[in-house]
């Protein structure tokens, strides 16, 4: 009787249902606000970060358009900038910095998650992660006085001696490179009128490990990035590595598997997408390190065949200049800026996707 | 049946098994290898370097002998109070934000735009505080330089804040509320109080982390050789008295370069030994 | 002896988690200086039923709810309406004992009225006594006031925030479960208290343990799938239930 009559009221009178309304008192309102403020002040800042470097460079992308980042060209005292050459330095030091770093760190990741007991994991984990802590400027001080002098007399000399342009590796090298590239630089004839050369193509790749020995160049900065990525790697692979059961291990090996077979298919197919998003974030981080790269990459704006030498990359050429730049070279330097905000958003983004993604299975 | 028959392809399997681990072996092993490298030369090269004149001098001019990083040390420090000033509001209110009300969508929007902010290119920073503070000041000051760490600082104390209120079980705010607290007061008092150890764990953290940084401070905070003298001027700082030195053609100069990198690597293992200790604490509490 | 007063009166109470209907328009009536006791099987939503008498239930976020409850004649659902203010007014214990961390046993029980304003050390020691000596805790804690909450056993925990909300005085208490946490002698403890605590309170407990709502209660309701199916003298529902259901749940034979 009294639901009916409950019903029946309800046709009549007006849904009184709360949907949240929480904090009734003043205050709780005005913190609620004052710490929203705060909040959005983060993403305000992303945003403000995008106009601002889109202002300074203004100049150059006027003056230039897209070209400007497809121009291999430095040349402050006639204003012309083109940002190839830097495009170029910063991709090959990450390329070169991730082929050292994902294996190691892969390695890595499996000894401390599969196989060392945990007081050992416990202290090579600490000694990984502090390599995420030293400052960048350490480890280019530590590039130049310790790594350079070693690779000028020992690794370059060595790799120019068994993969240099007068041997028969360099020139295996050498061939495969352009039969590889040929297809690229054929089409992109078609379109700038370039006529592609195959000797000229051959003469730059087998030319990839070419002296002279400086020391610094491409080569070590991709090194000493290696290193750098390998704690922000190790750690995000182990994460993924631990969000894997223990019992799929134990079913692989009780099916008769060895304990390697185990790891490969319980573990590393599983985790294949959050490696990769490990994989990419390494590669974020190594495309934006300024000071490390900046001390030993050799600072040379030009593209040069060998990855021993002398290179630039976008952040290295942006910390180098920036201080003594005016006019257009200042706002060439903030394109190149800009690239590299865009390039870092874009690949970050695309990793935490990935990682996220993993985590919600 | 006989349990020790083995074919050639399970041998096989078992020697691939044995050099697999052992690769695994071999690469865990040598993971403790680039930092002890990196350690001992900055141990080797460092501690020789240091004296007295080293904390207590400004540089000498080109060409005499002596001086130290007294400059650097000092800017180093104002700098760090200033993007501490801007900062520590900024994030911790953030942070708090994100963990307290952290249902809403802009809590979600918030936390993967703070990741974001975080993998920003520092260099990028540095042209962002350029643009913002040199530009329309028309100088290289410490105001600059503060700005520049206050961003890098922000997102890290963020997320930070956020995971350690985090651990604040649910509960303990809904006690609080049920005594007819106020939900600010909860949320500051019991939350924030409750978790003072981790969030300041998270501060010095965070402080360490933009003592270090260079690259944002090239072209904000630029540098100065005579002291600090004042906000408005060019101000020195450590990393990028580092990157200057060892630049630079100098002998002595290189060394006392070494030196600072000495200090600051000294200052970044102890906190995050610190920060190890403290964690654990925390998490065991719970 | 004058008529007893309904200090909270429930009309058609209804919940939502987002789009799950939990609370089905119960209505219930709370007397002065009586322990009501609500039972049901898990699921029930006597646990979401407590927790709109102190508007708890909408800190969940997805949380929905109609209906109205007076307490002391005035709507706690009206718009214009302070929860903060409710919740001085009808306290809450919780499940699973959660002192306060990193505050002393006296920063504990006098939280609520710290936090609520009152400053004067004095007034704040005075009740903090008083609060822990009704909750039965004074002789243990006495001298160790400025030690962690945290650091208490169980049992002593839980008895901490019983005094932390009678520190707040308020006319009524909730309680969700509280014992279902503890051993048997702490849990004896919490009943003799409830008993005591029925001189100057209102207490709605929500149990799991049948026994206990006969041993400690004057009324029982009976709550199955968001409803009231029976609610009445604690005595009359367990000799001699009027509905059904109530007779199978009370027998062991559902639930």
């Amino acid at each position: 009787m009294n639901q009916a009559l409950n019903g029946l009221r309800s046709l009549f009178t007006k849904d009184n249902t709360i949907r949240v309304p929480r904090d009734t008192h003043l205050s709780d309102r005005l913190f609620k606000y004052a710490l929203r403020f705060n909040a959005w002040l983060i993403l305000a800042m992303l945003l403000a970060m995008f106009l601002f470097l889109l202002e300074l460079s203004w100049p150059t992308l006027r003056e230039f358009g897209f070209s400007f980042f497809i121009k291999n060209t430095w040349n402050p005292p006639l204003d012309e900038y083109g940002a190839l050459a830097f495009i170029y330095g910063t991709l090959g030091t990450s390329f070169i910095a991730l082929l050292l770093s994902v294996p190691f760190s892969l390695g890595v990741a499996l000894f401390l998650t599969e196989l060392a007991p945990k007081s050992i994991a416990k202290i090579v984990g600490f000694f990984v992660e502090m390599l995420a802590a030293i400052p960048s400027v350490i480890y280019g001080l530590w590039g130049i006085f310790i790594l350079a002098p070693i690779m000028q007399k020992t690794v370059q000399p060595t790799l120019i001696g068994l993969l240099g342009p007068e041997t028969l590796s360099g020139k295996i090298i050498g061939s495969l490179f352009t039969a590889l590239f040929y297809p690229v630089a054929f089409v992109y004839s078609l379109v700038a009128e370039n006529a592609a050369s195959i000797d000229a193509m051959f003469d730059h790749f087998k030319n990839t490990f070419g002296g002279p020995a400086f020391g610094v160049g491409m080569l070590s900065a991709g090194i000493i990035l290696s290193i750098m990525i390998t704690p922000t790697i190790t750690s995000i692979t182990r994460e993924v590595f631990l969000t894997i059961p223990k019992g799929n291990r134990e079913a692989a090996l009780g099916l008769g598997a060895t304990r390697w077979e185990a790891i490969r298919i319980s573990v590393l197919k599983a985790s294949r997408p959050g490696v990769i998003g490990a994989v990419i974030l390494g590669l974020g981080r190594a495309l934006g390190e300024t000071m490390a790269v900046t001390m030993v990459i050799g600072n040379r704006n030009e593209i040069d065949s060998s990855i021993l030498a002398p290179a630039q990359s976008m952040a290295s050429v942006i910390a180098n200049e920036y201080p003594e730049a005016f006019d257009l070279q200042l706002s060439s330097l903030a394109a190149v800026g800009l690239a590299l905000f865009i390039i870092s958003l874009l690949i970050n983004t695309a990793a935490r996707l990935i990682v996220w993604s993993m985590d919600r299975r | 049946m006989n349990l020790k028959a083995e074919t050639g392809r399970d041998i096989r399997r078992k020697i691939y098994n044995k050099f697999a681990l052992g690769a695994i072996s071999v690469l865990g092993a040598l993971a403790i290898m680039p930092m002890i490298l990196i350690f001992v030369y900055i141990l080797i090269e460092g501690i020789p370097a240091l004296s007295l004149d080293f904390f207590l001098e400004n540089p000498k001019p080109l060409g005499e002998s002596g001086g130290g990083m007294a400059n650097a040390i000092v800017g180093t420090v104002i700098l760090v109070a200033l993007s501490c000033l801007i900062g520590l509001p900024v994030g911790l209110g953030a942070g708090i934000f994100m963990a307290e009300y952290s249902y809403t969508k802009t809590s979600k929007l918030l936390r993967f735009t703070s990741d974001i902010l975080t993998s920003v290119p520092s260099i990028i920073v540095g042209l962002f505080a350029y643009a913002v503070v040199v530009k329309p000041l028309k100088a290289y000051s410490a105001w600059a330089g503060g700005f520049a760490l206050a961003v890098i600082m922000i997102p890290i104390l963020a997320r930070t804040t956020e995971e350690i209120l985090k651990l604040i079980p649910h509960h303990i705010r809904e006690a609080g509320l049920a005594l007819g607290i106020p939900r600010w007061r909860v949320t500051m008092r019991i939350v924030f109080a409750g978790s003072f150890a981790g969030i300041l764990t998270g501060i010095i953290l965070s402080v360490a982390r933009i003592a270090g940084e260079t690259a944002p401070l090239l072209f904000t905070a630029f540098g100065n050789n005579f002291g600090f003298r004042g906000l408005g001027q060019p101000t020195a700082s450590l990393p990028v008295q580092i990157y200057n030195y060892a630049l630079s053609p100098y002998k002595e100069w290189h060394d006392q370069a070494w030196a600072a990198s000495f200090i600051l690597l000294v200052m970044v293992f102890i906190v995050n030994l610190l920060t190890r200790v403290v964690f654990k604490d925390q998490r065991g509490e719970s | 002896m004058s008529e007893p007063k309904a200090l909270l009166k429930i009309r058609d109470i209804n919940a939502w988690f987002g789009d799950k209907h939990v609370l089905k328009g119960p209505s219930l009536d709370a007397f002065e200086n009586e322990v009501l006791a609500l039972i049901g099987p898990s699921g029930c939503g006597k646990s979401t039923f407590i927790r709109t008498i102190n508007r708890l239930h909408e800190e969940v976020p997805g949380a929905r709810v109609s209906g109205t409850i007076e307490f002391d004649g005035e709507n706690i659902y009206d718009p214009g309406v302070d929860v903060v203010n409710v919740r001085k007014k009808i306290g809450m214990v919780f499940q699973k004992p959660n002192p306060f961390p990193g505050m002393s046993i006296f920063d504990n029980v006098s939280a609520g009225l710290r936090l609520q304003g009152i400053r004067r050390r004095s007034k704040l020691a005075e009740i903090v006594e008083s609060s822990l000596k009704k909750a039965a805790l004074w002789d243990e804690v006495k001298d160790q006031l400025n030690k962690p909450g945290v650091g208490l056993s169980g049992g002593q925990q839980q008895r901490l925030c019983l005094a932390r909300t009678l520190a707040v005085d308020p006319p009524v208490i909730l309680m969700d479960e509280p014992t279902s946490a503890l051993d048997p002698i702490s849990t004896a403890k919490i009943e003799e208290l409830i008993m005591e605590l029925k001189a100057d309170y209102t207490v709605v407990i929500v149990t799991h343990n049948m026994q206990q709502a006969a041993r400690i209660s004057n009324k029982t309701a009976f709550f199955l799938l968001g409803e009231v199916i029976e609610h009445d003298k604690t005595s009359r529902l367990f000799t001699n239930p009027s509905d059904k259901r109530t007779e199978e749940y009370i027998t062991g034979r559902f639930g």
